[in-house]
């Protein structure tokens, strides 16, 4: 057995694609670009090649770090590189910035064409099912004429369900980990509080702030405050920070008084540090509208009957914000569209964020999933 | 919990070319690999227990890792032409609900299970210990097992149940039991369906 390694250092790609891209919306973007990464070797048949969805605030940068960054190591690099569970010694994996992002792919941050200035709120809503189209030309600029897997996490997850969907033939393993069929009225909820805070945002300028000179940074840190909370569990917050106070003791004060207090601030203002907020915008919306089985009069098993890729679901026991029951819901529907699915429920006290960390079972269940997968 | 060759091959013997099975407790899933090569089965395992659903995906086995004492929640009623519980029965609270639950998403089921009445078993309660065997492997204090029956006690829960056996097997040994099973066995197998 190998040792697990670091992909080490690397550096993203641009891929410019100038056929139309049709958007759910109704719009159309004339063409766009979209920044990506490798790691591995992509063998002789092009048939090792394994695409990797992020969620609401990842990126293409998935493993490794940058030569002039070393401290930037990519989100995901705990399960990717040689001998991990992802094994890029096997597998060649690529990282994708989605469309409407904000790491370097055509977005709120890039140039409008049409006006030469950032495209800011001008920028086309996209969709889930945008998202894989767009993937799906850059495996066709990539020479992949079909993926041994698609995986994601969260947001991430809805991406790889719907290229099974999308692109039946195109995708061999679908691995939906920490996701959902749709998001609940509760989840949209918590959605619309994030977007409301960046909207009311003095400094948001109707999107356009960038010709303002600012960013609307109190908006966009409250809403990562309230996607933080979400995204850990009761025990893990009450672990990490219980009712521990800065002074000892109440100082009666709207100051940082709780630890959880210092912990969310913290978090929100590094988050709105480097983070756009119209591409938060946007891709709230995009998890929003999410739901395959809106073209099936709401049946997910007639939605994932032309899937014909293997699945594999994971959910952790933790998760409330999807939680394992939403990841039954896919498997139920597979189960009955007599697909070939394996779930596993991850018993982690992380909450929605356990999908990023190494928890023995889980990543023992995805390497056992993934040595399993002939190329 | 090893299965025994014999035990897989009735249980293939009950079973028709391509149907869609589904394997409660399935351990490592050798059972439904075995029913995939001789049956061409499609289906799926459940198994809960952690370490034993990883080795199903090594298997190469579809698992699914669902609690079986909350039932078959989510799974629609005639899913699958056979639900099979393989040694798994005894180790399972809601024994009632779990056989509803089989019967409900199956067509038919097959349920094997350790005869507490086998004659060894007897011998070790008259000697005043709780038996250890090839079937009962555990000791009192660390046995999986939670409900100790008979062939006997099983057939007389299918009658007030409204279960209908269609078939039934006893073992011991590898061997079937023809006489007196239920002092005989240490293994019954029985494939069962509703009651009209």
């Amino acid at each position: 057995m190998t040792t697990a390694a670091s992909v080490g250092v690397v550096s993203p790609s641009l891929a410019r694609f100038d056929t139309p891209l049709a958007l759910r919306s109704g719009q159309t973007l004339p063409g766009f670009e979209l920044v990506y990464e490798t790691y591995g070797q992509l063998n002789a048949d092009r048939s090792n090649a394994v695409l990797v969805c992020h969620a609401l605030s990842g990126s293409h940068h998935l493993a490794g770090t940058y030569a002039d960054a070393p401290g930037n190591v990519g989100w995901w690099d705990n399960l990717i590189g040689p001998g991990k569970p992802l094994d890029t010694d096997r597998f060649f994996v690529i990282g994708v910035n989605n469309l409407g992002g904000c790491y370097g792919s055509s977005g709120p941050l890039q140039i409008n064409p049409a006006t030469g200035k950032p495209w800011g709120a001008d920028f086309p809503f996209v969709t889930v099912e945008d998202w894989v189209d767009s993937q799906a030309r850059l495996a066709d600029h990539l020479g992949i004429a079909r993926f041994a897997a698609v995986v994601g996490g969260s947001l991430g997850g809805m991406q790889a369900m719907n290229w099974a969907i999308q692109y039946p033939d195109r995708i061999a393993h679908a691995v939906v980990i920490a996701s959902a069929p749709k998001l609940t009225a509760q989840n949209i909820a918590f959605n619309e509080v994030a977007r409301q805070a960046i909207l009311k945002d003095p400094d948001f300028h109707g999107g356009h702030y960038y010709a303002h000179g600012v960013v609307p940074a109190r908006g966009l840190a409250q809403a990562r405050m309230v996607g933080h909370i979400t995204y850990l569990s009761d025990d893990s917050m009450d672990e990490k920070f219980g009712r521990r106070l800065r002074h000892g003791k109440p100082i009666y004060s709207y100051e940082v008084e709780f630890e959880v207090e210092s912990y969310l601030r913290y978090q929100g203002e590094k988050f709105s540090g480097f983070f756009d907020a119209n591409t938060y915008l946007l891709t709230t919306k995009a998890l929003d509208y999410y739901d395959p089985a809106a073209g099936t009069g709401g049946d997910l098993t007639q939605a994932l009957s032309v899937a014909q890729a293997d699945f594999l679901v994971i959910s952790f026991s933790t998760d409330w914000r999807f939680s394992p029951g939403r990841s039954k819901e896919i498997v139920n529907a597979l189960v009955h569209s007599d697909k070939r699915v394996s779930y596993a429920e991850i018993d982690c006290p992380a909450g929605h964020d356990s999908f990023l960390l190494d928890d023995p079972l889980y990543h023992g269940v995805l390497r056992a999933y993934f040595d399993n997968i002939a190329v | 919990m090893a299965y025994q060759r014999y035990d897989y091959e009735v249980i293939a013997s009950w079973i028709q070319p391509g149907e869609r099975v589904l394997d409660l407790g399935c351990g490592d899933g050798s059972l439904l690999k075995y029913l995939a090569d001789v049956r061409q089965v499609r289906g799926y395992g459940v198994e809960n227990e952690p370490d034993r659903m990883l080795a199903s995906i090594r298997n190469g086995i579809n698992v699914l890792q669902l609690d079986l004492e909350q039932g078959l929640a989510g799974i629609e009623d005639d899913a699958f032409d056979h639900v099979i519980m393989s040694l798994s029965l005894q180790a399972i609270h809601n024994t009632q609900g779990i056989l509803a639950e089989m019967l409900r998403v199956g067509h038919e089921a097959v349920v094997s299970f350790p005869n507490f009445a086998y004659w060894r078993h007897r011998q070790a309660i008259i000697n005043g210990r709780m038996p250890v065997s090839e079937s009962l492997p555990h000791q009192w204090y660390n046995t999986p097992n939670v409900r100790f029956f008979t062939i006997a006690d099983f057939e007389a829960l299918c009658e007030q149940e409204g279960i209908a056996i269609r078939e039934g097997l006893a073992f011991d040994e590898g061997k079937v039991v023809v006489e007196e099973p239920n002092f005989l066995a240490s293994v019954a197998l029985y494939r069962l369906g509703r009651d009209r």
